[in-house]
């Protein structure tokens, strides 16, 4: 599966996209890819917080319904309402289209503890070995 | 002549296990022992094996003829009066095209849950008619295929109300005008979820708190009364409180519903729609929601969706939420529904139609109305004003002497107070009955009328304002199949298309689809057992009561407990009712604390579900590489825990189908760490006779009587989860609010932890099928079952062993009575998935086993006792024709896309199409094996597409014209 320059990535296979004051979230199409097609995708509301390692959400494929925890601790200033009539944008665009949350995070240096793109490669391809 | 060869002709063990001596002997050596007890050995640890087994009673078996004449006895202690006590359940003329063709049949009966889409259609589209029903008489638009009973979906309710307000409102208010049982259950359920019930009668309902997430109303009242909700709602909503209203399908056809007065939920029991009492269940019972809360909605829920050609199919919708899938996160732990029973009420729905329904509503209404007008005549009592629908609620001087003097006519009613009765009418009552009826409230004077006389002078008590004006059941199932003939031939219809156990072996792994036999079947639908009211007085039932108490008898035996509780209505609902035991056991103890539950990683889901909802932190635990409960594991969590440790769950043998050797150790770890051991006894079938939950150590287990104990499983319910516990907690078994009830035998003291069900002992009316199971087979044919279930799953995995790898096995290399093959290796050799290998064993004439539980990419086969060595040798040939058929994928010979199980199941309206464009021949599609040429099992629509149809929720009947809609845009 993809993995994208420039992300930082979870080990729970959620990824960030740190812009100014704002970072993105979204799943990565590794994760995507194991849950199949999704049907629904329950969304935090807006101006509530998250914090890391804990979930803000849910997506269900008919194989699967997950949690989805957030990387980094912060508050939700915008949702991806798009996901609700089109939760396929999770399967179809995971790193574009199908980001979830964006939150203005409340301690930057999470990031730090986050994987790059090399490392979580390697992650996932360790992870299918382990399977 | 020798006595043997005049010995009664008809005993039962030799017809329910299916092997024979010498096959049994065959079948050992081929797995490599001289004889079936040498692989028993081998199989079943010997620190937990039992030397014998013996009961009180039944221990040699009666015959089927000795078992109908038992039945017969116990039947004639049973007394049927007339009963007007009603709370929620009532006499109904079950339609006998129904009685003998649905819940008589075992094409209904036998099934099992429509997880197989592709052979499930016709209950699906009968589970499809009742959501139509629920939606269109409550007025809400989203309803599930059933539960329990209506005190539980009162408590799924409450539960999502909770959930609605993300648990921030701890206050969850219940009017007085609710039935007992339902409040009881509700405040039960509530404990666990740390919620506080508040009862309250309706006028002083106060939100002021600001911390109530949601009330619950009863409409008609539990005595009666039809009020006006529209304002209640409106104040509720203003106060972000969620408005739950118990309800009346019958009352729904003449009065507004409720979702026209803002409801967010609607429960109720669909009982009265042709499904008789049975001395409380089984029966099914109703929860209909709005959009908005669709997704929380717990249960099973039909949906439409598409086939492979884009025609329209239906599947059970948004399976991912359940338990074993989202464990602890579930939204509920219930699993069974009531199936059989939403089909016949379903059915009934379709029968009658909206004008019949409206009619029986409408005499209902009547004859109550008559009695009101005679009584006031009579002036001998002051009948309530209030409006009505079928109760009518009595003041007079002394409640109990008019009780009285009713029982000696044979009539029950209901006594509330000293002064207070009500009389609850239905689809049974006559003028006759009326007539009696006054003649008892008169008390030895004349009544100078009849019940037809006055009949004439009586007025509609439903003012306009609550007349119902929108129409209901519109759809044309609803109002084309009104004769016999008709009905007969669209239940025969929808019946055709379902696989079920009068066509092959259903080895679904963990779900014991075992014999069903028609000697057990039989007392089910006698008058003396279906026509009695769960709150009948005790000595009216003195039938059933003995059948309670030799059944808790034999199922202590059977267990090595000491006590039974019969109430708890399906497995998830037993180990919720056990954990609550052990809860209330702690807390007897002043062991607040203890709230910490170990369960491994290898349980079933509804185990963290069950435990989450008795307010307990789960603790995971791991297996290791040969799938065994990782003992050190337990030890650690145990000892880290050892302050707050409530209990342990345990699944045996295991879910991975092996005896594990530690079990004994498991239990003593959890035991000096001061918690509890609750076993799930969802495997007993391999236990009986061999060993036993209370000898291995547990202190409470759960019997899935739909399982091990032969209750069908009815195409998706009813179920039956008793528990059985050891004398410690035997106090704390679950009592009931009207009739008072505990464990069986009864233990010296007693404190109840409150209802877990509706009615007192279940779902009384199919205990009838695992008592005479029990008393059928005898200890001997019990040991003897369970020893060749394991038999049958040994001589199946070693056919299976060159084709398959058998994934688990215990030390001496030997499965429990059932086991796992892999298939993950096929998704990267052939592109092959267990889904894949489930539809063609369809085009073979098969159900699939169970999938990807408790492994991803696995089947778990459960071949149990009953099933013959000529069937077992039929599906191990189909699956290993369906191996070649994946060797030639893998060899190239088949394209990895295109192939006959990717193109799988192959209905006829596919193979008979004009074009025919797949790479393999429709000979080869249809007729993979020789068996088929003489009878063959059609599946009635291709693959069922899962996704487009959870996209897409649809969940009651489309009018024809968006039928076609759907397919064109598909």
């Amino acid at each position: 599966s993809t993995v994208l320059e420039g992300l930082k990535y979870a080990n729970s296979h959620e990824w960030v996209k740190h812009e100014g004051s704002v970072a993105t979230i979204g799943i990565t199409a590794h994760a995507q890819d194991h849950l199949g097609e999704v049907v629904f995708v329950e969304l935090p509301e807006d101006n509530t917080s998250v914090s890391k390692e804990k979930s803000f959400g849910a997506v269900e494929s008919v194989k699967a319904t997950s949690e989805i925890l957030s990387p980094i601790s912060g508050e939700i200033i915008e949702v991806n309402k798009k996901l609700t009539e089109s939760p396929g944008l999770i399967n179809s665009s995971p790193y574009e289209d199908g980001w979830m949350i964006k939150v203005k995070p409340s301690s930057p240096a999470e990031l730090e503890s986050l994987m790059g793109p090399k490392e979580y490669t390697k992650f996932c391809e360790e992870e299918d070995a382990a399977h | 002549i020798s006595v043997d060869a005049v010995k009664p002709s008809d005993t039962f063990p030799r017809r329910h296990n299916s092997a024979t001596p010498d096959e049994q002997t065959h079948m050992a050596k081929f797995c490599g022992f001289d004889h079936i007890d040498s692989l028993i050995d081998a199989t079943v640890p010997k620190s937990i094996r039992l030397d014998s087994m013996k009961f009180s009673k039944f221990d040699a078996g009666l015959t089927e003829s000795q078992m109908i004449q038992h039945m017969v006895d116990l039947a004639s202690k049973n007394k049927v009066f007339k009963s007007f006590i009603g709370m929620g359940y009532y006499n109904t003329h079950v339609p006998t095209v129904i009685l003998r063709n649905i819940m008589e049949n075992p094409a209904w009966y036998t099934q099992y849950t429509p997880y197989q889409a592709e052979i499930s259609q016709g209950r699906l589209e009968s589970l499809l008619n009742f959501q139509t029903v629920i939606t269109d008489l409550t007025g809400l638009p989203m309803s599930n295929a059933s539960l329990l009973d209506e005190g539980t979906a009162a408590a799924e309710a409450m539960a999502m109300c909770n959930n609605i307000l993300k648990g921030k409102k701890k206050t969850f208010v219940i009017a007085s005008n609710c039935h007992p049982q339902t409040i009881d259950v509700c405040k039960t359920r509530a404990d666990g979820f740390d919620l506080k019930v508040v009862t309250s009668d309706l006028k002083d309902i106060d939100y002021s708190s600001g911390d109530v997430c949601g009330v619950l109303v009863q409409y008609p009242g539990t005595e009666g009364e039809v009020l006006d909700y529209a304002e209640f709602v409106k104040n509720a909503h203003a106060n972000g409180v969620k408005v739950v209203m118990a309800t009346d399908l019958l009352a729904l056809t003449v009065l507004k519903p409720p979702g026209e007065f803002g409801a967010d939920i609607v429960v109720g029991s669909a009982q009265r729609f042709g499904v008789p009492m049975g001395y409380g269940g089984p029966h099914a019972a109703f929860l209909a929601t709005s959009q908005e809360y669709k997704r929380m909605m717990p249960g099973r829920i039909i949906g439409i969706s598409v086939d492979s050609s884009g025609k329209q199919a239906l599947r059970m919708a948004m399976q991912t939420r359940e338990q074993h899938i989202r464990r602890d996160k579930a939204t509920s732990n219930i699993c069974t529904a009531q199936a059989l029973l939403a089909n016949m009420a379903a059915m009934y729905a379709v029968y009658h139609g909206p004008a019949g329904l409206k009619s029986i509503a409408q005499r209902v209404h009547g004859l109550a109305g008559i009695f009101s007008l005679g009584l006031n005549k009579l002036g001998v009592a002051e009948v309530q004003e209030l409006p009505f629908f079928d109760t009518v609620k009595i003041k007079c001087s002394d409640a109990h002497a008019i009780a009285d003097a009713a029982s000696k006519s044979e009539i029950n009613l209901r006594v509330v107070d000293s002064t207070t009765i009500t009389a609850s009418f239905d689809e049974t009552t006559t003028l006759d009955d009326v007539d009696k009826l006054f003649k008892v409230f008169a008390s030895g004077k004349p009544v100078p009328f009849t019940a037809e006389s006055l009949a004439p002078e009586v007025q509609n008590s439903i003012p306009s304002s609550l007349t119902r004006e929108s129409p209901y059941l519109t759809h044309p199932i609803f109002n084309m199949y009104h004769t016999e003939h008709e009905l007969l031939r669209y239940i025969h219809k929808l019946q055709s298309k379902d696989l079920s156990l009068c066509h092959s072996m259903i080895p679904l792994g963990s779900c014991t689809m075992k014999l069903n036999a028609t000697t057990e079947m039989m007392p089910v639908t006698w008058p003396s057992f279906t026509d009695i009211h769960p709150f009948a007085p005790v000595e009216q039932a003195q039938g059933y009561q003995e059948m309670f108490e030799n059944l808790g008898d034999l199922l202590c035996t059977i267990t090595g407990f000491d006590s039974f509780s019969l109430q708890p209505n399906a497995g998830a609902a037993g180990e919720y009712a056990g954990l609550m035991v052990i809860r209330a056991y702690h807390m007897s103890r002043g062991d607040h604390h203890r709230n910490v539950c170990i369960i491994p990683v290898s349980a079933h889901g509804t185990n963290p579900a069950s435990a989450a909802m008795c307010g307990m932190k789960i603790i995971t635990v791991g297996t290791d590489a040969k799938g065994n409960i990782n003992i050190e594991e337990v030890r650690k969590a145990a000892e880290a825990n050892k302050d707050n440790l409530a209990a342990l769950m345990v699944t045996y043998p295991s879910t991975h189908g092996v005896y594990e050797e530690g079990i004994d150790e498991i239990c003593n770890i959890i035991h000096e760490n001061g918690g509890q051991v609750y076993m799930d006894g969802a495997n007993m079938n391999a236990q009986v006779g061999l060993t036993s939950p209370g000898f291995i150590g547990a202190d409470v287990c759960h019997l899935n009587l739909h399982k091990t104990f032969c209750i069908p499983h009815g195409g998706g319910g009813p179920g039956m989860g008793p528990i059985g516990v050891k004398n410690h907690l035997a106090p704390f078994l679950p009592s009931h609010p009207v009739i008072p009830t505990g464990g069986i035998p009864q233990p010296e003291k007693t404190a109840p932890l409150g209802a877990i069900s509706a009615a007192p002992w279940g779902s009384a009316l199919i205990l009838p099928i695992s008592y005479t199971y029990i008393a059928m087979m005898g200890s001997g044919g019990l040991t003897d079952a369970s020893k060749i279930a394991i038999l049958n799953a040994n001589y199946m995995a070693k056919r299976l062993e060159k084709h398959y790898p058998v994934l688990f096995r215990g030390v001496n290399g030997t499965v429990a009575h059932e086991f796992i093959i892999d298939l993950r290796g096929f998704k990267n050799t052939a592109g092959i998935e267990p889904e894949d290998v489930a539809k063609r064993l369809m085009d073979y004439g098969f159900h699939g086993p169970t999938m990807s539980w408790p492994v991803p990419g696995t089947l778990m086969i459960e071949p149990t006792e009953s099933e013959s060595k000529a069937e077992l040798d039929r599906f191990c040939d189909a699956l290993i024709s369906i191996r070649e058929e994946i060797a030639q994928i893998e060899k190239g010979n088949a394209d990895v896309q295109n192939n006959v199980l990717k193109g799988a199941p192959h209905p006829p309206s596919l193979l008979m199409a004009d074009t025919w464009k797949k790479p393999y021949s429709r000979e080869y599609a249809a007729f993979p094996a020789p068996w088929l040429r003489s009878s063959k099992f059609w599946p009635t629509t291709g693959r069922v597409d899962n996704v487009y149809g959870d996209r897409k929720l649809v969940c009651t009947l489309l009018p024809e014209e968006e039928q076609v809609a759907a397919a064109v845009s598909a």
